[in-house]
Order: C-alpha cells, then sequence, then structure tokens
C-alpha cells in the first residue's frame, strides 16, 4: 500500500523570492496607490491583483454600481476607561494617515465613506479590558472607516467582530505610537451572503509591536488586505490568520509587509481548511526588504488542510529583497489534504469519522486561536468552526 | 476467549481501471494467546489480508466470513472493528498534521475504553509504555507519525498496541526498515502483551529475523493470495534454509508442515 501524505489537493502553490532593483510588489499592482477611485481603471479580472477574485460577486463594489443606502451596518463600539470614541467626518486630518488604497475597492470605500470611527487609546493608557466593536450587517451596501490609535507606550486588545448580511467595504487605520502594544482580532463571522472587502493598514511607531490575528468563517466573498509598514526602528508585527472556506466561499487573504525601515521584525502565520464544492481560499504573502531594511527579521507561513474534493487553494508567498544586510528573510507554504489515509488511521484506532476530523481540525488551527488569548471568543470561535465542520461532511 | 475466525475471504482491490483478486480463499483461526506468524513472499497478499481485516476501504470483500467472538466483522466499520478488539499495527502508518501523540493516544484509549482515561494514571501509563520502547518524552508532544523516522513510527505503533491491549493484534511487517537494537526494543514491546495471555498476535512478515525474539505457535505460508501451508515454529526455519520458491510455483507442498488450514 502506497504512503500517501500531504499529496496537494486541487491546489496550487507558487512561490518566490526575487532579489530585485526595482519593486515588482508594487508594479505588479495595475496602478499606484491613491485615495481617489478615480484614479483606478474598473478592473476586468485579468490583472495580477484581481485574477483570483470572482468580480461577478462583489456585487458592484468594484465597478462604481454599489451605491450606499443607509441600511448597510450598525457599528456598535464598548470601550473601557481611557479610550475616546468619536464619529468624525471626512475632512477630519487624522484619517488616511497609515496607508494609501492599493485597488479599486479600497479606494472605493476611501472615496464612499460619509462618517468614521476614531478610537484614540491615550499616552501610557494599559487597557486591561477589550475595545469590542461590533460591525453587524443589516443587509444593504455600505462603506466604511475607522481609525485606531494608540499613544506613545500604550497598550490595548481590539475586538472587530463582523457579523449579519451586508456588502461592506470598509478600510481600518492602525497607528501606533512608540512603544506601544496593540492586538488586533478582526473576526468575520457573516451569514454565507455577505461580501466585505476591506483594507488593513498598520503604522508601527518605534520599538511598537502590532499584532493582529483575522479570523474569516463567513460570507460569500471575504478579501482582506492586512498591511504593515514601520514608522521607525524596532517595531515589530505579527501577523496570524486563520480561515474555515466553506462550500461556494470565496475567501481572500492578501499581506503586505513592508520593511521600509531598519531593524524591525515581522511574523505572518496564516492557516486554513477548506471543505465542499466550490470552496476557494487565496492567501498572497508579500514581504518586501526596501535597501534602507537593514537588519530586518522576516518570516511568513501559509498552511492549507483541504478537507473534501471540489475546494481550491491558491497560495503565493513572495519575498522581495533590497539588501542582503539582513538578520534573516523566509517563507513556506504547504497544502495537505486530510485524505482517506488518514481517516483511515484514526478510524482504526477507535476513533469514530466525525471526531478524527474534529481532532484533525483544531489541532490544525490550535496555535493561532491560542494566539487571540480572550476565553469567551476563542470558545466561540472552536464552537463556529466545529458547527461548520459537521454541517457539510 | 476471544477468537479471530476467517473463512473462505475473498478480497478484491481496483488498479488501473481492472479489478484484482488478491484473496483467494483464506482460512485461519487465531485465538487469545496465540501467536501466528504469516510469512511469504512480497505481492502475495499478506498486507492486503491485514488491512482487509482492518477495514481498509481500497479493499472489497467478494466473498467468505470474519468473525470476532461470533460477531461480523466485515459488516462493522472501521473505528468499530477496532473498538470491538481489533488492532492493525502498520507497515505504513500516515502523518496526522496538527494532531499531537499525546491527544491522539488519549482520544483513541476514550474511545477504545469507552471512557477517558484518568489523567494521573493515565500519564504515568504513557510515560511508562514510552520508557519501555526507549522513547523520548519529549516525542509525546510531535504531531502524530510528522517527520518520525522508520524507527520511531514502528515504536509509535507499538505503543498504541501496548496503551490499547487489544484481543487480536495484527502486526503487519513491524520488522521492515528496522535495525537489530530497535527490532529487539519492539519485539519486547509485542512481548509484554503478549505475556499478558490475553492478545491473539498475527505477525506478519517477510524475513524470519523478528521469530528470533517473538516466538510463534504457528507459521503460515502465504502465496497467490492463500495460506498454502500450516506449521509449527519449524516451518519458519524450513523457510530461513529453502525460500518461498516451493509455494510460490504452485507446486506440492514438501514435507516439515503438520497439515492444517492450506486451502
Amino acid at each position: 500500500m502506497a504512503e500517501a501524505q500531504n499529496t496537494p489537493a486541487g491546489s496550487t502553490t507558487a512561490g518566490s523570492i526575487a532579489v530585485a532593483a526595482e519593486s515588482t510588489v508594487a508594479t505588479r499592482m495595475s496602478a499606484p496607490p491613491s485615495f481617489d477611485v478615480a484614479d483606478f481603471p474598473v478592473p476586468h479580472g485579468r490583472e495580477e491583483e484581481w485574477r483570483f477574485t470572482p468580480l461577478e460577486r462583489l456585487r458592484g463594489l468594484h465597478d462604481g454600481t454599489a451605491v450606499a443606502n443607509g441600511g448597510g451596518v450598525k457599528v456598535a463600539i464598548e470601550a473601557p476607561e481611557g479610550v475616546t470614541v468619536e464619529t468624525v467626518g471626512r475632512d477630519d486630518s487624522r484619517l488616511g494617515k497609515a496607508g494609501t488604497p492599493v485597488d479599486r475597492v479600497a479606494a472605493q470605500a476611501y472615496s464612499s465613506f460619509e462618517q468614521a470611527s476614531v478610537v484614540t487609546v491615550a499616552k501610557e493608557a494599559v487597557l486591561t479590558e477589550p475595545i469590542r466593536i461590533a460591525v453587524h450587517g443589516e443587509g444593504g451596501v455600505a462603506y466604511g472607516h475607522q481609525l485606531i490609535e494608540l499613544g506613545a507606550f500604550a497598550e490595548a486588545v481590539v475586538v472587530i467582530d463582523h457579523t449579519g448580511d451586508a456588502v461592506l467595504a470598509a478600510n481600518v487605520d492602525y497607528v501606533l505610537g512608540d512603544g506601544a502594544k496593540l492586538t488586533v482580532v478582526s473576526v468575520q463571522d457573516w451569514d454565507d451572503t455577505a461580501v466585505h472587502v476591506g483594507q488593513h493598514n498598520a503604522l508601527i511607531g518605534r520599538d511598537a509591536s502590532f499584532k493582529s490575528i483575522v479570523v474569516t468563517l463567513g460570507g460569500d466573498l471575504v478579501r482582506l488586505h492586512p498591511r504593515v509598514a514601520y514608522a521607525a526602528t524596532g517595531g515589530e508585527a505579527e501577523l496570524f490568520g486563520l480561515y474555515f472556506t466553506d462550500k461556494g466561499q470565496h475567501q481572500e487573504h492578501r499581506l503586505l509587509v513592508d520593511h521600509n525601515t531598519p531593524h524591525c521584525k515581522s511574523n505572518a502565520v496564516y492557516k486554513g481548511a477548506l471543505q465542499g464544492d466550490g470552496a476557494h481560499a487565496v492567501w498572497i504573502g508579500d514581504v518586501l526588504i526596501q535597501a534602507a531594511a537593514e537588519g530586518t527579521d522576516t518570516y511568513e507561513m501559509n498552511r492549507n488542510l483541504v478537507l473534501t474534493d471540489g475546494a481550491r487553494v491558491d497560495s503565493v508567498p513572495n519575498l522581495e529583497i533590497e539588501t542582503g544586510e539582513i538578520v534573516g528573510a523566509g517563507h513556506a507554504s504547504a497544502t495537505g489534504r486530510f485524505d482517506d489515509e488518514q481517516l483511515f488511521y484514526l478510524q482504526s484506532r477507535g476513533i469514530p469519522a466525525e471526531e478524527a476530523r474534529r481532532l484533525v481540525v483544531r489541532g490544525f488551527f490550535a496555535e493561532l486561536v491560542q494566539q487571540i488569548g480572550l476565553p469567551d471568543l476563542e470558545a466561540r470561535l472552536i464552537e463556529k468552526i466545529e458547527t461548520e465542520l459537521k454541517a457539510s461532511v | 476467549m476471544a477468537t479471530l475466525e476467517i473463512r473462505d475471504l475473498h478480497v478484491t482491490v481496483e488498479a488501473d481501471n481492472a479489478t484484482k483478486e488478491i484473496l483467494k480463499g483464506v482460512d485461519l483461526t487465531v485465538k487469545q494467546g496465540e501467536t501466528h506468524a504469516i510469512m511469504g513472499p512480497n505481492g502475495s497478499g499478506k498486507s492486503t489480508l491485514a488491512y482487509s481485516l482492518a477495514g481498509h476501504p481500497k479493499y472489497t470483500v467478494t466473498g467468505g466470513t470474519v468473525t470476532l467472538d461470533g460477531e461480523d466483522v466485515l459488516e462493522m466499520s472501521v473505528d468499530e472493528r477496532a473498538r470491538a478488539g481489533l488492532f492493525l499495527a502498520m507497515q505504513y502508518p500516515v502523518e496526522i498534521p496538527g494532531v499531537s501523540v499525546s491527544n491522539f493516544l488519549r482520544t483513541s484509549a476514550t474511545a477504545i475504553r469507552g471512557e477517558a482515561p484518568k489523567l494521573r494514571t493515565w500519564v504515568k501509563e504513557v510515560k511508562e509504555t514510552m520508557a519501555g520502547l526507549q522513547m523520548d518524552p519529549a516525542f509525546a508532544e510531535r504531531n502524530v507519525n510528522e517527520g518520525f523516522s522508520g524507527g520511531e513510527k514502528k515504536r509509535h505503533e507499538i505503543l498504541q498496541l501496548e496503551l490499547l491491549k487489544p484481543k487480536i493484534a495484527v502486526l503487519d511487517e513491524t520488522d521492515s526498515g528496522l535495525d537489530v537494537d530497535a527490532l529487539k526494543t519492539v519485539s519486547e514491546g509485542v512481548n509484554r502483551v503478549r505475556e499478558s495471555g490475553e492478545v491473539g498476535t498475527l505477525l506478519i512478515t517477510h524475513y524470519t529475523r523478528i521469530l528470533k525474539y517473538i516466538k510463534p505457535d504457528f507459521v503460515h505460508v502465504f502465496a497467490n493470495g492463500r495460506i498454502a501451508a500450516s506449521g509449527g515454529a519449524e516451518l519458519a526455519d524450513q523457510l530461513e534454509n529453502e525460500g518461498y520458491e516451493a509455494y510460490t510455483k504452485g507446486g506440492p507442498v514438501s514435507g516439515g508442515n503438520s497439515g492444517g488450514a492450506a486451502a
């Protein structure tokens, strides 16, 4: 009997390490970053940044036909003392500092939102309770913008929890002052009809630490761009992600870490499980080490576990290095399947099939779920994953 | 006393769009406390017998019966067979990404025993059994079979055998790929289980080497999908000297066997 382990299933994994004179990460985009949607042509689907995305399922977010109708999403923010929560207009000068939209939908969101939420944690405030931002979809179309800003040496945990049904394009800016520590958990626990596209920009201050955990479970189409840049030396970014892509769902995570400053660190770990016909996960991991970024230490990894036939993964890590004076740089991508041989092995030890699947998926995600550090949220997400697992097996 | 009875077992496998019969009428009875060695050349169907007993979906039973204490094994799912007391130590155990050995062993023991083992005694039991197999305690935190050497995989299989205490243990080429030291250690593990007198062992092997450490009560020669001859331990010595040639040519069986289950 043949030894069957980690055979790729309906997957493609490509990777590259480029040593480039000019940034290919930048030139792969069809237009330079801009806040104005008019600077981006309407995508036709063959552009590098759109080639994995089913445009027809964006419900018009990409071509200007999706018009906000006031019944899009409700945002409720719960914050402990020491935090200022404001709703501001488009002209607020604090908005847009962490990053510029890199594709048409992000620019559409930036061009279309009417009000933004600004959450500010005062200098040196160390929060013991998380800030909870509930974004609940009410079935309509919405554009949004959020800014979370931590003063120097402030410490906070933020949970952004997306539920319900909506067609939403929204960007989030995270601005970390010197020595600040921010953990953000962004949960996409949408109904299976929702469409959510957004760009998350983190700008990390001197010696500051940013930890992001992106958990995508729901939605018809979710496409997120978590991006990191450093405002000064000594910054650290940890980017964790977990997705459970079900039958018919498209879940796409496009990371970019821009090592533009010396002596910064980044570590990205994204893991996904897929099951059912037409489940499609896309992971793009771009890491750019600019010529000035000596002493950079970076690693990125993507793992996928394909539970059934009919699911597809596209996993593309890109590492672009413009200086050799670095501590370390690496990437890894692997797609394996939970196959009949594994199921047979576990069953032959008395473990029923359903429990065998649960054991494997739970084990696969354990290291990421533990990163959240909020027991109530961890328990909810594990339960959700196990419910989805049962639903279509 | 637990008894595994295999009667006129026929098994086919799909290969290259054709159905091929691999087992052509196997008869064998294994009782608790007995050790049977099944020896045969490559391709004779030994491993097919092992995997068919465990219920691997690749194999289709087209005729015959298998019962364990009178219960129809062939009607049971793979996990039901294990819970009924069948254990297969595999030649090629598969990697299970993301599942630690300790989590796997406990989940398995819970399923087999029908209740979760008490944590304190369980931890001690696992530690002692691992020590007996000369396994580093750190092994328990690794993912099941992931990056294991050949020897580590076999020790891990025998660790499960010792912890799960089946009624009938099928060991599929447990000796293959082991150096002499590892073979001794693994055999000692098997012998500890046999000494309890509560397990019937079906030892499938290509070589006589492991029989120096695990003494069989019965030796069966497997050829062309059935048992071609049966005898005592002396039959193994004869095979060591003469090879399988007399059996693979389908000719008459030479002396040295005491009759038995040959079809």
